[in-house]
């Protein structure tokens, strides 16, 4: 990893336009320091944090690596405050040689007080590069101040399994997603396990027995019932499922949902094993692990009416597959892939802001009907 | 067999709807073999290629490797060489767990590439995979090897029956160069398409799989603005660079019988040409793209003899200076042959004839030991018509330039002219730039990682189709023979320089070299 070399200003009682020409001069006086140094003009991030947890975001973001935003606008935010201080750094992974370029990163941290709250918008906007896509995230709740700070942004980044309650998890995602693009680290965590589903049905023989899926059974960390959630709305709503509310029972959340029949041109097809001409039930359960350390899915098990089963396991070195087809031929095997951690998941989050997911829409809407 | 991507529809089979919204696509559980798997291409680029494929969980779930050389090893020994390659030569320093689970079964087969026990005991191998798969695997052969063992290794292939499988698809994946002449490419072609079939074939040009190539198709198709200028009637003159400030190195058995024009202008910078001058497919499925650029190829008549001293120019570096230090002429590099006529600079003047390039020259230049490294595409627009500016006391108004810099620094620049602060109205011009590195967070993946799972996913738009490999060579035969023909020795220029400054001859009158 080259070595790091920053530009610091900082002021205290500062005002947005100082903090702006300061960023100004800064970039200038890198690029002149060395004509390799060019500003990264990818994204800028909106972070509104505690500042009493204003550290855990720090390294949180530190993380992150290259998927650092742009320009990166922290607004640590400590009630009582009277005065705006701030401290701008531009970064820089190292020296560039002749020929050479480097990427310059904005960082911008503005302590603040409830005085700024009303106008935090006016505090943001000056900071942020004109033109680029802004990313909106507030770690620690604060619901108001995402929505005051909506109309900056064009994507906002939460994490469902940080709400304590999946309802309003679901809802408020629904509701942000009326206004933005909403990039879920609980939708991300589920990506691998998403693949793995994908590519076990994708052989074109195979495509068929999708409406022959049986049984879903999906176990999750105890805080996360919103990714298990996510993962059966997603099958439901790229599936065609008709899906009820489920209920509790015991540890678990039980329910069933419906395929779309199978009509008559799947008459012949004896291999899919669903049912014709009728709607196929498929029973739904979502499973509390409390032996999973880590927020997310612990494991998946899913079964087709022709008797075709699939099972991932989260476990040491990646997911672990196990699947058995409808003639009882077993295999096991351990999916390649270096995990990403929390940091490679934020990191990846801030990816996802310039990209767009037509599929966590429509699982976030059928995760609504799921809800109990 | 199908050029459908994973998750398309497949004949009467219906979409995959998973696949909707997911970066990865699924590709079938896979066995790739390598040829030449000890060799500096397997060691350098496919290995690691491998590695972050299997790091980003990109590989097939169940993905196994088997190498084949001619050197006699174990399998762990294998393992371990594989283990070193990634190590030295991996874009990511790799994950323990990662690297394990990837070369854990990882298999060697020794033997010379004509011995039919290699194709047996390879067959025996692949069988071994799938019994205990319970399913059969596709299977992809990558042939990395020595051009001459190309016809050889596929047709052992046919002749062992590992070229079809049942309920599985078979790849071959050919390396560059794809021939050394127009008959050698059509005899390879007839050879390996007489064992598979086109769709099983994947002629690497690496070139291909750059993202920076693939950019160029963004630019223009994704981009208005750019297309009502994109003809002959604003576009004065487009020149292509291939310059590396390196010489040889220790490439002399390989780049002695090859030269500039086989190396790098047959392939990548046609291809390059192809990119600025095809018109727009109506879609971007693999036939769509590749008939779009056959018909470029197409469109450039092949150079008769007598032509062929004014639109191409070759030469040789002789001693200079790089970097600072003392270097020597390419007469005296290592494994070089005494006298030799072998071109370290190449230029050529084409021309397009079709509706759109009728007239607009296309200056294509690549050389060794030159002023620094840099591959860009400079389109030059013709000079505006009427100019009312006093030019007194400024640089002059020099016509537009449009620059793709595809390596090192990847990007679009674009120069234009503009008034100096001050009381007078007097222009210079002046650079609008934009970087790629710094509009995206995301990291490039290496072109060989790229093409690896086009290839394992068997779509083949990055990959050059049978009758593009041949109109290729149907434009720089000639030329190749003419030089061949003819006695050197060749014109010299100084190592560390911008080139010969013979290449001027083939440039249409006002027109010049762009600056190294």
């Amino acid at each position: 990893m080259p070595a790091v070399s920053d530009a610091v200003w900082s002021e205290q009682g500062t005002t947005p336009d100082r903090i702006e020409a300061a960023l100004r001069g800064l970039l200038a006086e890198r690029h002149a320091e060395n004509g390799g140094f060019v500003p990264a003009r990818a994204l800028n991030m909106i972070a509104f944090v505690d500042r009493e947890w204003s550290g855990e975001i720090a390294n949180r973001l530190r993380g992150v690596g290259r998927f650092h935003a742009s320009r990166l606008v922290v607004l640590s935010y400590e009630p009582g405050r009277e005065r705006l201080d701030a401290r701008a750094t531009v970064a820089s992974e190292g020296d560039p040689r002749p020929g050479e370029l480097s990427l310059l990163r904005e960082t911008v941290v503005v302590e603040l007080g409830d005085r700024h709250l009303d106008d935090l918008a006016t505090i943001a906007d000056p900071l942020v590069v004109t033109d680029l896509p802004t990313l909106l995230w507030s770690p620690h709740g604060h619901h108001e101040i995402i929505d005051a700070l909506l109309g900056l942004a064009q994507a906002v980044l939460l994490d469902s399994v940080d709400e304590p309650d999946f309802r309003a998890a679901i809802e408020r995602a629904r509701e942000l997603s009326k206004r933005a693009y909403v990039v879920d680290l609980a939708w991300l965590r589920s990506t691998p396990w998403r693949e793995r589903i994908a590519t076990t049905f994708d052989p074109p023989a195979r495509r068929r027995e999708l409406r022959a899926i049986a049984d879903v059974a999906i176990r999750h960390h105890p805080e996360s019932a919103i990714a298990a959630m996510l993962l059966v709305g997603w099958l439901a709503s790229r599936l065609g499922w008709e899906v009820q509310p489920l209920h509790a029972r015991e540890h678990s959340l039980v329910g069933e949902a419906r395929a779309e029949s199978c009509g008559e041109a799947d008459a012949d097809d004896t291999n899919a094993g669903g049912a014709e001409g009728a709607d196929q039930p498929i029973a739904l359960r979502l499973e509390a692990a409390p032996e999973l350390q880590v927020r997310g899915l612990a494991g998946l098990a899913l079964e087709t009416a022709a008797g075709r089963t699939l099972r991932l396991d989260r476990g040491p070195g990646g997911l672990h597959a196990y699947s058995r087809d409808a003639r009882g031929s077993e295999r096991e095997w351990t999916i390649l892939g270096a995990s990403r951690g929390e940091a490679g998941i934020l990191g990846e989050g801030i990816r996802q802001a310039l990209l767009r997911d037509p599929t966590y829409g429509p699982a976030l809407a059928a995760a609504a009907e799921l809800a109990p | 067999m199908s050029d459908a991507p994973a998750g398309a529809a497949v004949a009467d089979e219906p979409e995959n709807p998973l696949v909707a919204g997911l970066e990865r696509l699924p590709v079938s559980p896979t066995t790739l073999v390598i040829f030449g798997a000890t060799g500096d291409l397997a060691r350098r680029k496919l290995l690691p290629a491998l590695y972050n494929l299997a790091h980003e969980g990109a590989l097939p779930e169940r993905f196994h490797l088997v190498g084949v050389s001619r050197k006699e090893k174990e399998h762990d020994d294998y393992r371990a060489e594989c283990e070193e390659a990634i190590r030295a030569f991996s874009r990511r320093t790799p994950d323990a767990d990662v690297l394990a689970g990837l070369l854990e079964d990882v298999r060697y087969v020794p033997g010379t590439f004509d011995e039919e026990s290699v194709y047996e005991e390879l067959e025996k191998v692949l069988g071994e995979f799938e019994e205990r798969e319970g399913e059969a695997l596709n299977r992809a052969f990558y042939l990395s090897t020595a051009p001459s063992f190309f016809p050889v290794i596929v047709q052992a292939l046919g002749k062992q029956g590992l070229a079809r499988h049942e309920d599985a698809e078979v790849r071959v994946i050919i390396e560059k160069p794809f021939g050394t002449s127009l008959a050698e490419a059509e005899e390879l072609n007839r050879e390996v398409l007489a064992v598979f079939e086109e769709q099983q074939v994947f002629r690497i040009d690496h070139y291909l799989g750059k993202e920076t190539v693939q950019n160029m198709l963004a630019f223009r198709f994704a981009n208005g603005m750019f297309e009502p200028l994109w003809n002959r009637n604003y576009i004065e003159h487009v020149q292509i660079t291939a310059a590396e400030d390196i010489g040889i190195g220790s490439r002399a058995g390989y780049y002695d019988h090859a030269g500039a024009l086989r190396d790098l202008i047959q392939n990548h910078m046609l291809q390059l040409l192809c990119h600025v001058a095809m018109e727009p497919p109506v879609n971007f499925t693999s036939e769509e793209v590749r008939n779009e650029k056959v018909k470029i190829l197409q469109a450039i008549h092949a150079p008769r003899a007598p032509e062929i001293s004014e639109m191409a120019l070759r030469a040789q570096y002789g001693a200079g200076h790089a970097g600072g230090e003392d270097v020597r002429g390419y007469l005296e590099e290592e494994g070089v042959r005494e006298h030799s006529n072998t071109e370290t600079f190449a230029a050529l003047r084409l021309e397009v004839d079709n509706w759109r390039w009728a007239g607009v020259p296309f200056y294509l230049r690549a050389g060794k030991r030159l002023a620094r490294k840099i591959t860009e595409i400079a389109i030059t627009l013709k000079p505006v018509p009427h100019l009312a500016f006093n030019q007194e006391g400024s640089l002059g108004i020099r016509p537009n330039q449009l620059i793709l810099t595809l390596q090192p620094n990847e990007g679009v620049s674009l120069q234009l002219g503009a008034k100096i602060p001050g009381t007078r109205m007097i222009i210079r011009p002046v650079n609008m730039e934009f970087l790629y590195g710094t509009a995206f967070l995301s990291q490039s993946p290496e072109a060989y990682e790229r093409l690896i799972m086009d290839a394992m996913r068997g779509d083949p738009t990055l990959f050059t189709r049978n009758d593009e490999v041949e109109a290729q060579w149907q434009i720089c035969d000639p030329i190749v023979k003419a030089w061949e023909a003819a006695p050197g020795p060749l014109p010299q220029y100084e190592a560390g320089s911008q080139g010969p400054p013979e290449a001027a001859s083939i440039l249409r009158e006002g027109h010049s070299w762009r600056a190294i």
